[in-house]
């Protein structure tokens, strides 16, 4: 029971910080990214404390611990090599978070509101991830490095 | 126009770094959205739970923060529903491709100093301004 109230934690944490940082609103994340125009630098704080408060973290905590609290094991990415599918994937992600405003943490936060322009880009965002993986199925073995 | 702010970007950043670190002390997992949300539309039976739970926790976290600072959640922009929902369809297509977002690559794998996140973030960064430079160039604010 700890373990999954925990987990809930965790995420209820993860869109407070979201929100008080100034993810949740597309406008400060298009003025972000905005480099040539009316640039808005505030959203790379954002990135300083999470990247500060996580390495500390993850670089002096948890090679003292033998596993997690409630797990077996760490577990971290298996894939290590840089290869052309993860810089498509990040090209065509960045287009749609340009595009849109939002990526898949904030939208989900923001999901409880109901807005029209949420839903589309949830239900959308799901859809994508389906057919990414019918893509996938046609990209050659060969364009891989991580097999 | 939005305004600069430094204190609460770094605030907000130092929970979303912390939150994220409970889940890989609790629980050995990488605090991804994308690859958290994509599981649960993929389920495995012992991999679902702590899915849900983390996408819910981050579900109601909003709602309450909605209720004590709505200027949060202000969603107006000048794209359109149909920008939006291409927008969804490109990060869909591409956090699966490319194995995360913002949160796995940006926050986890950047800390993690993951070689592959070292190179998908400043990737969806260059192509997101040049998406943002072209759309208020081009696509003309509505």
């Amino acid at each position: 029971m700890k373990r999954q109230i925990l987990t809930f934690v965790s995420g209820f944490l993860f869109s407070i910080g979201l929100s008080i940082g100034g993810m949740t609103m597309p406008s400060k994340v298009i003025a972000f990214l905005d480099v040539a125009g009316n640039w808005d630098p505030s959203l790379m704080f954002v990135m300083v404390g999470a990247i500060g408060v996580y390495s500390l973290i993850f670089h002096l905590i948890k090679p003292k611990m033998e596993k997690p609290v409630y797990a077996e094991q760490f577990k971290l990415p298996t894939r290590l090599k840089i290869d052309f599918p993860l810089v498509v994937g990040a090209a065509l992600f960045g287009a749609g978070w340009g595009l849109g405003g939002f990526c898949p943490g904030p939208a989900l936060a923001s999901s409880f509101l109901f807005d029209i322009r949420i839903l589309v880009f949830i239900g959308l965002m799901a859809l994508g991830i389906y057919l990414g993986s019918i893509i996938q199925l046609y990209i050659p073995r060969s364009f891989y490095r991580n097999d | 126009m939005a305004e600069f702010e430094i204190i609460k970007p770094l605030i907000g950043g130092m929970l979303i770094g912390l939150s994220s670190a409970i889940l890989m002390l609790g629980r050995g997992r990488i605090a991804g959205v994308s690859g958290i949300f994509e599981g649960i539309l993929r389920p495995r039976a012992d991999e679902v739970l702590w899915r849900v739970l983390f996408i819910l926790g981050l579900c109601f976290g909003g709602l309450v923060m909605s209720f004590i600072y709505p200027e949060r959640f202000n969603l107006e922009t000048n794209r359109s529903i149909e920008m939006i929902a291409l927008a969804g369809l490109l990060v869909g297509i591409g956090v699966h491709i490319g194995c995360g977002c913002t949160s796995g690559h940006g926050v986890c794998g950047i800390s993690r100093i993951s070689s592959r996140s070292l190179v998908a973030v400043p990737t969806f960064m260059f192509v997101g301004a040049l998406v943002v430079w072209a759309v208020e160039n081009f696509a003309g604010a509505q």
